[in-house]
């Protein structure tokens, strides 16, 4: 039968084979065992980092924020300047210091220099009000990641609980619920973003010295403002979540060895949501900063002079030909800072959503 | 004859289906009623769609059923007592891997039952508890720590049934265990379903498609067609003389791994589709595709007639 | 060689591999077979024993991480592995064709059934416009479908599971392949139907006389329906031969483990006797016998050396170190 000759030689003669005849003895479960080796015990955190190390581009933007967020919490503690300052040369304004180029003194601050004192350089140059403006771009940085970051966490919040509430109780109150949501969702967003800034703007006021008040009304109104805006997509996620989760037999297993559903909620559908909430989450900050850059651009954002990276880039629209750098800084700051977050929140999605990766 | 553990009396489930602007009812199980004894099992087969599953999940009251009753050693069970019933009534389920919570460890799933029901005084007696069921299932102590997904098919089925055990059950469910397993696994934890039997004197309500699984496992077989039990005998008289032309039909087309008795056997080959149970035929569900039916199938529908032997049939021509 | 016996197609020596997060996985490792014209050959094992894998790499349909890593497939004694994308699509449906196990998702659920017969039918032959429409609704008849013109307009889910696997047959069939590869065709299905769509293939490979390749895990329909089997384990084979050789005569620990393991009517009162142990993990495979941890028998040399196949007789041949501790110890008896 030669159809099933293989045309292969042998890579041992089997007759050589003979002469070793203990190793035709049965072999031992030790023996055995030796061979069957279970792989290492991993936990789905350790997975899933051991994945997110793997992706250099997500490494990459996390060293890249990195360095972001070191610069913009000790920038101001070396930086001699603030951002709201006026530059002044032993106590006389500087008025010479407007519009400086990175790394240039004005004329007063040359001749404090050649008299032998230390002045700290213009790393960004200074503005049209004689401000410098590296500390400017930093403060901005800093208040687009808070305004970033506290707008997720609200958007979070309130997406979390609605969600969760209408995708666990389903039937008629999911029903209810979403028809809500679909009709938030149906709003212009930018109608209401430029409303409710407006209104709250006017409406919003503090003690002077609160902690509300340093915040600043604007900078409040602006969390409302995303919070009231962005939570239905949230939700909408969440309940998808939990609805499909709820379809697992764990949920039913629970359910038939007699748990309480807030058991069930607690032990089994929250943990396995949990990577999904903290990966848009981490996707929504990119999109407040953004968006966030972009109400400041057109003038809705923080007030002055607290500066913000739209409205610093909006300032340099001015004397965009003169001094371009001005517009450069900022923009080049909020791709940075967008970039890196949406490259982390990518990353992460990859290495924790089980859907992607089995 | 061993006094009944459950007995399920005129059982029905039916789920609202939106279609348009109607709602249908779909009849998933229609006034079914057979009873299981103490540590007996008791083969439920039938085509997927056919309410196996539903009628498993419906005496444990994981859906609440439409109507009908179910007793436990003569107690009814009912919304009230199905807390304290599931400590005697557990169900194994059939994807291993959609049954067992990723986030949790081999020894937290089968602490759960443990938890909810607060059966330890302190942790020690909790963990000695846990190691002594995975024991009982063949689990090494040291996969306590690990997480389900580590596992093979067969070892989370043994995890599935470890979580089960934890409550002393008399009763176990089985909705479809094996048949998500490789072939080479499916006999490990058949086994391992009889030999807890011999143990512990489980009774089980062995739900599945494969006839010669189902055969090996039960005493007894219901087989099942759109919601309604068509036959129920003794696991060879059954197999041997079957009554009901669904059965003889389903008993043709098991593929038997011998060579010879395949090339032998002549397959009674069914026409057609299974009807859909929203739209079920009238009188008896399987006229459309019976080769015997008469007038009288498409008026009435045949109930169970005992044919001696402890041999129930529902056809009207036999 | 006559017309009777012709090799269609032979793959020697095939080594496929997956690229992992967790490492290279070697799903085919030297897998050799002939198939010949009209032969109905079985391939039976278990998840990841690469019985798919085989078949798919025969297709060039492997997923993106893996790719065909050694070894050639000769049809009609041209190697194909060789052979440029353009010339695969050609060959692929012209003289291969393959079904898939999941009816419910091989199909396009925004097109006819027609319009996908027919697009199966334009591309690979010359015909045009009636004619196609014509010869689609000819193929639809051929594989039991009833009122082919109302189905030829109907939607993939306004059919049910059965149904859908005979349209994926009609469609695999359309351009009369030489060779039908079907993974594992009826796990979905239910066992009536299962029966319809095997007595079906088997119909139709007698009709048109090609060869199928039968990939799947159930020995209960490699016993229905196949000439010859082949036994696979973590991605080698163990063993080959007629099916009765295989189901009578089996002449590897595996294969002799599996029959033992099923319910089968002759074991009914019976306990059954399982295979010990746990699936074989790819990552990590012995470097002997692929089976050896999970083995009674297995001897000190299967833990160490890989066995060859060995021909048992005319019919059979295994790879068990089992079977020359045997033909030693008759040796040792004699002398």
């Amino acid at each position: 039968m030669s159809e099933y000759d293989v045309n292969k030689t042998p890579k041992k003669q089997v007759l050589s084979m003979q002469l070793d005849l203990s190793k035709f003895e049965k072999a031992t479960e030790e023996e055995k065992k030796q061979q069957d080796v279970m792989s290492e015990s991993t936990t789905f955190l350790k997975d899933g980092l051991r994945r997110l190390r793997k992706n250099r581009l997500a490494m990459a933007s996390l060293i890249v924020l990195a360095i972001i967020l070191v610069i913009i919490i000790v920038a101001p503690m070396v930086v001699p300047y603030s951002y709201d300052e006026i530059l002044k040369v032993n106590g006389v304004r500087d008025k010479g210091a407007k519009n400086l180029a990175p790394f240039t003194y004005s004329v007063l601050e040359q001749e404090y220099i050649d008299a032998g004192n230390f002045r700290f350089p213009h790393i960004f140059g200074t503005d049209e009000q004689c401000r410098d403006y590296f500390i400017r771009v930093v403060y901005g940085t800093r208040v687009s990641l808070v305004v970033g970051f506290f707008a997720s966490i609200i958007v979070l919040i309130i997406g979390l609980i609605y969600g969760s509430i209408s995708g666990y109780a389903g039937g008629r109150t999911d029903l209810i619920m979403m028809r809500i949501v679909d009709m938030i969702y149906s709003l212009p967003d930018m109608l209401v973003i430029i409303l409710l800034s407006v209104v709250l703007g006017s409406v919003l006021k503090f003690k002077g010295g609160s902690f509300l008040a340093s915040i600043g009304a604007n900078m409040i109104s602006m969390f409302i403002v995303f919070g009231v805006l962005y939570w239905v997509g949230m939700a909408r996620l969440i309940r998808a979540q939990i609805l499909s989760i709820k379809e697992n037999e764990y949920v039913l297993a629970a359910k038939s060895i007699g748990a309480k559903p807030g058991r069930i909620i607690r032990k089994h559908i929250l943990p396995n949501c949990l990577s999904v909430i903290i990966i848009s989450t981490a996707l929504q900050i990119p999109s407040a900063i953004f968006t966030e850059s972009y109400l400041s651009f057109v003038g809705l954002g923080v007030s002055a002079p607290m500066p913000s990276l739209g409205s610093l880039a909006n300032a340099a629209r001015e004397g965009l030909q003169s001094y371009p750098y001005k517009l450069v800084f900022p923009a080049v700051a909020i791709c940075l800072v967008v970039l890196s977050l949406n490259l982390i929140g990518d990353g992460l999605r990859d290495a924790f959503d089980p859907k992607l990766s089995r | 004859m061993s006094e009944n553990l459950i007995e399920v009396k005129n059982l029905k489930q039916y789920f609202p289906v939106r279609a348009g602007f109607k709602t249908l009812q779909l009849k998933a199980v229609d006034d079914v009623s057979f009873t299981v004894g103490k540590g007996e099992t008791l083969g439920l087969v039938g085509e997927s769609g056919c309410g196996k599953t539903t009628v498993g999940r419906s005496i444990l009251h994981l859906y609440e059923p439409t109507a009908g009753q179910v007793f436990f050693e003569g107690e009814e069970i009912t919304k009230k007592n199905i807390a304290e019933m599931r400590k005697k009534m557990q169900i194994v389920f059939q994807d291993p891997y959609s049954s067992l919570n990723p986030r949790m460890t081999v020894e937290d799933i089968i602490g759960e039952p443990l938890d909810v029901h607060k059966l330890y005084s302190n942790k020690k007696e909790r963990r000695e508890r846990i190691l002594d069921l995975m024991e009982t299932v063949g689990l090494n102590a040291e996969h306590a720590t690990r997480y389900a997904h580590e596992f093979s098919g067969g070892q989370r089925q043994r995890i599935g049934i470890a979580r089960a055990l934890a409550v002393n059950p008399k009763f176990i469910v089985c909705d479809e265990p094996v048949s998500a397993l490789d072939v080479s696994i499916q006999a490990q934890v058949i086994n391992m379903f009889e030999e807890l039997q011999e143990k512990l004197g489980v009774a089980y309500l062995f739900i599945a498609h494969d006839l010669l699984v189902v055969r090996h496992i039960s005493k007894r077989i219901a087989v099942m067609y759109l919601g309604k039990i068509v036959e129920i005998a003794d696991a060879d008289e059954l197999s041997d003389h079957p009554e009901h032309p669904y059965t003889q039909s389903l008993l043709s087309a098991v593929p038997i791994p011998d060579p010879k008795i395949a090339r032998e056997r002549q397959r009674i080959v069914l026409e057609g589709d299974v009807p859909s149970p929203l739209h079920m035929p009238t009188g008896c569900p399987f006229r459309t595709r019976c080769k015997y039916a008469t007038e009288q199938c498409a008026k009435e529908c045949p109930t169970l007639k005992d044919k001696g032997n402890n041999h129930l049939v529902a056809c009207w021509n036999r | 060689m006559n017309e009777e016996n012709e090799v269609l197609l032979s793959v020697r020596d095939l080594h496929t591999s997956f690229k992992t997060d967790a490492g290279t996985v070697q799903a085919v490792n030297g897998v050799s077979y002939d198939l010949k014209r009209g032969e109905i050959l079985g391939i039976v094992g278990e998840s990841g024993s690469g019985k798919s894998v085989s078949a798919y790499s025969i297709m060039q349909i492997l997923a993106d991480n893996g790719n065909i890593s050694g070894g050639q497939v000769l049809y009609k004694g041209e190697d194909i592995t060789k052979w440029n994308e353009h010339k695969m699509r050609d060959f692929r449906g012209k003289c291969c064709s393959i079904i898939f196990q999941d009816p419910m998702t091989s199909l396009n659920p925004v097109f006819t059934i027609g319009n996908q017969i027919s697009e199966a039918i334009r591309l690979h032959t010359d015909k045009k416009g009636k004619e196609i429409k014509e010869r689609a609704i000819e193929m639809l008849e051929l594989v039991g479908i009833n009122e082919p013109e109302r189905r030829f307009k109907q939607y993939p889910f306004e059919l049910s599971g059965g149904m859908r696997q005979r349209v994926m047959i009609a469609m695999a069939l359309a351009c009369e392949p030489d060779i039908l590869i079907a993974d594992e065709p009826t796990t979905a299905l239910d066992v009536t139907i299962q029966a319809q769509i095997l007595e079906e293939i088997q119909k139709l490979q007698k009709k048109m006389g090609m060869s199928v390749i039968l990939v799947t895990h159930d020995l209960g329909v490699i016993a229905d329906m196949c000439d010859n089997i082949i036994v696979m384990y973590g991605g080698r084979i163990c063993e080959r031969g007629t099916a009765d050789e295989i189901f009578y005569n089996p002449k590897h620990e595996y294969t002799k483990g599996l029959l033992r393991s099923i319910p089968n009517i002759s074991n009914m009162k019976k306990k059954l006797v399982p295979i010990a142990g746990t699936p074989i993990n790819m990552l990590n495979l012995p470097a002997g016998c692929a089976f050896c941890t999970r083995c009674d028998a297995a001897l000190k040399v299967c833990l160490t050396e890989q066995p060859e196949e060995l021909w048992i007789n005319e019919n059979h041949k295994a790879a068990c170190w089992m079977n020359i501790k045997e033909a030693l110890d008759e040796g040792k008896g004699e002398a």
